[in-house]
């Protein structure tokens, strides 16, 4: 059968020889496939405009992440006609490649959220998220009006610190001024110009428009409110993105 | 032939060698995994069929954060993967593994005991943090630091017992059901350490970020998430099989050089499967077409050990008529045999372009679950609490047929239905009018399914009746009278024939 006299019997009474056996056999596929994802340049787009999240972004992001959206919505467009046309332009890995976790997810109950940002108002995002069947009469959406609570940001900085010390490029201007970027983001009243020289073309937003306190949902839709807007695809072509 | 050919192939019935004292196997912990088995079974089955149902009426997430869909979801498939399946499988691995090797258990009770408790508060202190928002955001993955490290531990030790048992053994060969456990043991230490790189935000903090980012860390958890499948739900399972068919259609497996074929075929290629989570997204093409070939390879020996399993009722099939327990097993390889075909062929990047975000993965996922794992534990559990407990027979037979067909239609309700809203929902996104443009909105497509999520949980409410039943019948034969306990069914009879 192996073409050689080859018998079996001696790795089934050998523990060792058949664990390390299965060890190296389970070894193998795993990795042919990661390893060179971290060493072949073309595997992340080389485009402009991408940037690590701001704090207020961040903290938003976490929170999609507790709160389990991925279980519902992807963040991964296709590309295909119908999903380009529903969505915009198929996702490029390099709009992730800060993402900790990705969130690309597995299943659409609701739509892909990779280009939700700028797609409807602040206050749409709010009074959706409150009561989605306010606004959509047949979502399935649980209503997130718990959000409407105070944001615990006072770890930021130690969040941007370890997003740093795992390889997302935020400067130490960036980590020290965490609090105080997150800050300026959310009160649009306030000067933002140190917060603007850090993170470019970022918006300043109330989005619950309560200027007494900054809020879960204020953190959350400031997040999806940049999610996909980051790459300018007037400049980021086919030709310019065709894997070398 | 090479030699112990045959002894791999004959699990022999019967009361073994006398000249050979039966060792004193530990069982009381093992009686403990039983019962945790079908109570987060219960636990599992309930909380799914509580999202099936927010999927329907949406109101029933309570607008309050500890009941919402995205909180609840990770709570039902970690209840049922790792509470119910994980102590199924410390069950069997460890009443497997003494009874083939001859061996009392490494560390004895104690061990055992400890493996028990520490499991226990691995998935309690895994299922609070996701009720209060505490996930990595990984699917499957989502216990945080403080959990996995937990883990990592007791699964050291778990390998530790299981292997020291078998280095302990009295028979020269090790059995084919310890190779996939053996292999499950060891490649879900290496999943789970590879997908789990983190760095807490502080240690007085839940929170952690993942070493990995973008396109590697979703390579990475594919990798882990299709051999979390392969190797907790597939490997670990087949050890199961590999033992408990034969033991209950009384004959030896059907095939041992397909045995061979099948193990390593199983390890080597399943590996590879992950990419086609990935198809068409950010991920390179190259990986994806790798996965797409492995996992449509991959039908091949799963089909081999389906049928290993089936062929093994050679000349014993009237048995199905008379053993529930056989009937649940029997059925549950062919289920086995049903989602490993589904599989390689959802794995194609054409077909996948469709099933993709749909509901017929979680179709798919289901007729591996509901009808794979769910139905061989099940047959597994018939079968072995009476012995566990020294009893002559399940209390009733009846019921346990009553479970059969109600799980059974259960499952044809969910997995029919999934694959309707799913083909349709697919169908639905990509629908041009004559106009050229895209006939649906989103949410007209999500008003669409809301028949086949009512049928998808009416099939999850028939599953867990039947569980319950299960629960039942188990308790009122744990209750039995024991005054014939010294005639109770052969516990130990179960050894592979000497060389």
């Amino acid at each position: 059968m192996f073409g050689i006299r080859f018998n079996h019997g001696t790795i089934e009474r050998n523990l060792i020889l058949l664990g390390l056996l299965t060890l190296i056999t389970i070894s193998i596929g795993g990795l042919v496939q990661v390893i060179p994802l971290f060493t072949v340049e073309s595997t992340i787009e080389r485009v402009g405009g991408i940037r690590p999240y701001t704090p207020l972004e961040q903290a938003g992001r976490d929170i999609y992440v507790r709160e389990g959206c991925y279980t519902c919505h992807s963040q991964m467009v296709r590309p295909f006609r119908d999903e380009r046309e529903r969505y915009g332009h198929y996702s490029l890995a390099a709009e992730s490649m800060f993402d900790k976790p990705f969130q690309w997810g597995s299943k659409r109950t609701g739509p892909d959220l990779a280009r939700v940002g700028g797609r409807y108002s602040d206050e749409w995002h709010v009074l959706h998220l409150r009561d989605p069947r306010h606004l959509v009469p047949e979502s399935i959406m649980p209503s997130y009006g718990f959000l409407d609570r105070p944001l615990d940001y006072r770890d930021i900085g130690q969040r941007l610190a370890t997003l740093r010390t795992a390889g997302v490029p935020y400067t130490d201007a960036m980590v020290a001024n965490a609090r105080a970027d997150l800050e300026a983001q959310a009160r649009p009243a306030e000067d933002g110009s140190a917060f603007s020289a850090r993170y470019g073309r970022a918006r300043q937003m109330d989005p619950d428009g309560n200027a007494r306190a900054i809020t879960e949902m204020d953190a959350l839709v400031a997040y999806l409110q940049m999610l996909g807007t980051l790459v300018d695809f007037t400049e980021a072509t086919p030709e310019r993105l065709r894997q070398q | 032939m090479p030699e112990g050919l045959t002894a791999q192939a004959v699990p022999i019935t019967g009361t073994g060698p006398l000249s050979r004292p039966q060792p004193d196997y530990v069982d009381a912990p093992l009686r403990a995994f039983a019962i945790a088995t079908v109570f987060w079974g219960i636990a599992g089955f309930l909380a799914g069929v509580v999202i099936a149902l927010q999927l329907a009426y949406p109101q029933l997430n309570l607008g309050i954060e500890f009941t919402t869909f995205g909180r609840l979801r990770p709570l039902h498939t970690s209840a049922v993967i790792f509470a119910f399946g994980g102590n199924a499988l410390f069950l069997t691995s460890l009443y497997v593994v003494q009874r083939t090797c001859r061996a009392r258990l490494l560390g004895g009770d104690d061990a055992a005991w400890l493996l028990f408790w520490g499991y226990q508060f691995f998935i309690v202190i895994a299922a609070t943090g996701y009720l209060l928002g505490i996930t990595q955001g990984k699917e499957y993955a989502e216990p945080e630091w403080y959990a996995d490290l937990w883990l990592t531990v007791l699964w050291v030790s778990y390998l530790v017992v299981f292997g020291g048992t078998i280095l302990r053994r009295e028979e020269p060969h090790i059995y084919v059901a310890n190779w996939f456990f053996l292999a499950f043991i060891i490649t879900v230490a290496v999943l789970h350490l590879g997908n789990n790189v983190a760095i807490p935000t502080s240690f007085g903090s839940a929170k952690s970020y993942g070493a990995a980012s973008g396109v590697q860390d979703a390579m990475i958890q594919w990798w882990y998430g299709h051999n979390a499948v392969g190797f907790f739900l597939t490997a670990g399972f087949l050890g199961m099989m590999y033992y408990f068919v034969p033991k209950q259609a009384d004959r030896p497996i059907y095939s041992y050089r397909l045995s061979i074929v099948h193990f390593w075929a199983i390890t080597f290629l399943y590996i590879w499967a992950g990419p086609h989570h990935l198809h068409y997204t950010a991920l390179p093409d190259w990986a994806q077409v790798l996965g797409m070939v492995f996992s449509i390879m991959l039908w091949m020996p799963s089909w081999g050990g389906m049928i290993n399993g089936l062929m093994t009722l050679s000349g014993a099939w009237d048995k199905l008529r008379t053993d529930v327990g056989l009937r649940f097993s029997v059925a549950a390889v062919g289920f086995y045999g049903m989602a490993t075909f589904e599989g390689p062929v959802m794995s194609i990047r054409a077909v996948n372009s469709l099933s993709h975000y749909t509901d017929w993965t979680i179709g798919h996922v289901h007729s591996g679950a509901l009808g794979w794992n769910g139905f061989i534990t099940f047959g597994v559990l018939y079968w072995l609490v009476p012995r566990l407990w020294g009893r002559t027979k399940l209390y009733s037979e009846r019921l346990a047929s009553w479970h059969f067909w109600i799980a059974t239609l259960g499952i044809l309700l969910y997995i029919t239905s999934m694959w309707v809203s799913g083909i349709m929902q697919g169908l639905m996104w990509r629908a041009y009018d004559h106009l050229g443009f895209l006939q649906y909105s989103f949410v007209e497509t999500v008003a669409a399914l809301h028949p086949y999520y009512v049928i998808r949980a009416t099939g999850g409410v028939l599953y867990l009746t039947g569980a319950l039943l299960m629960a039942y019948n188990l308790w009122r034969t744990v209750r039995m009278p024991v005054a014939e306990a010294n005639v109770a069914l052969p516990n130990a009879s179960t050894l592979p024939a000497a060389a």
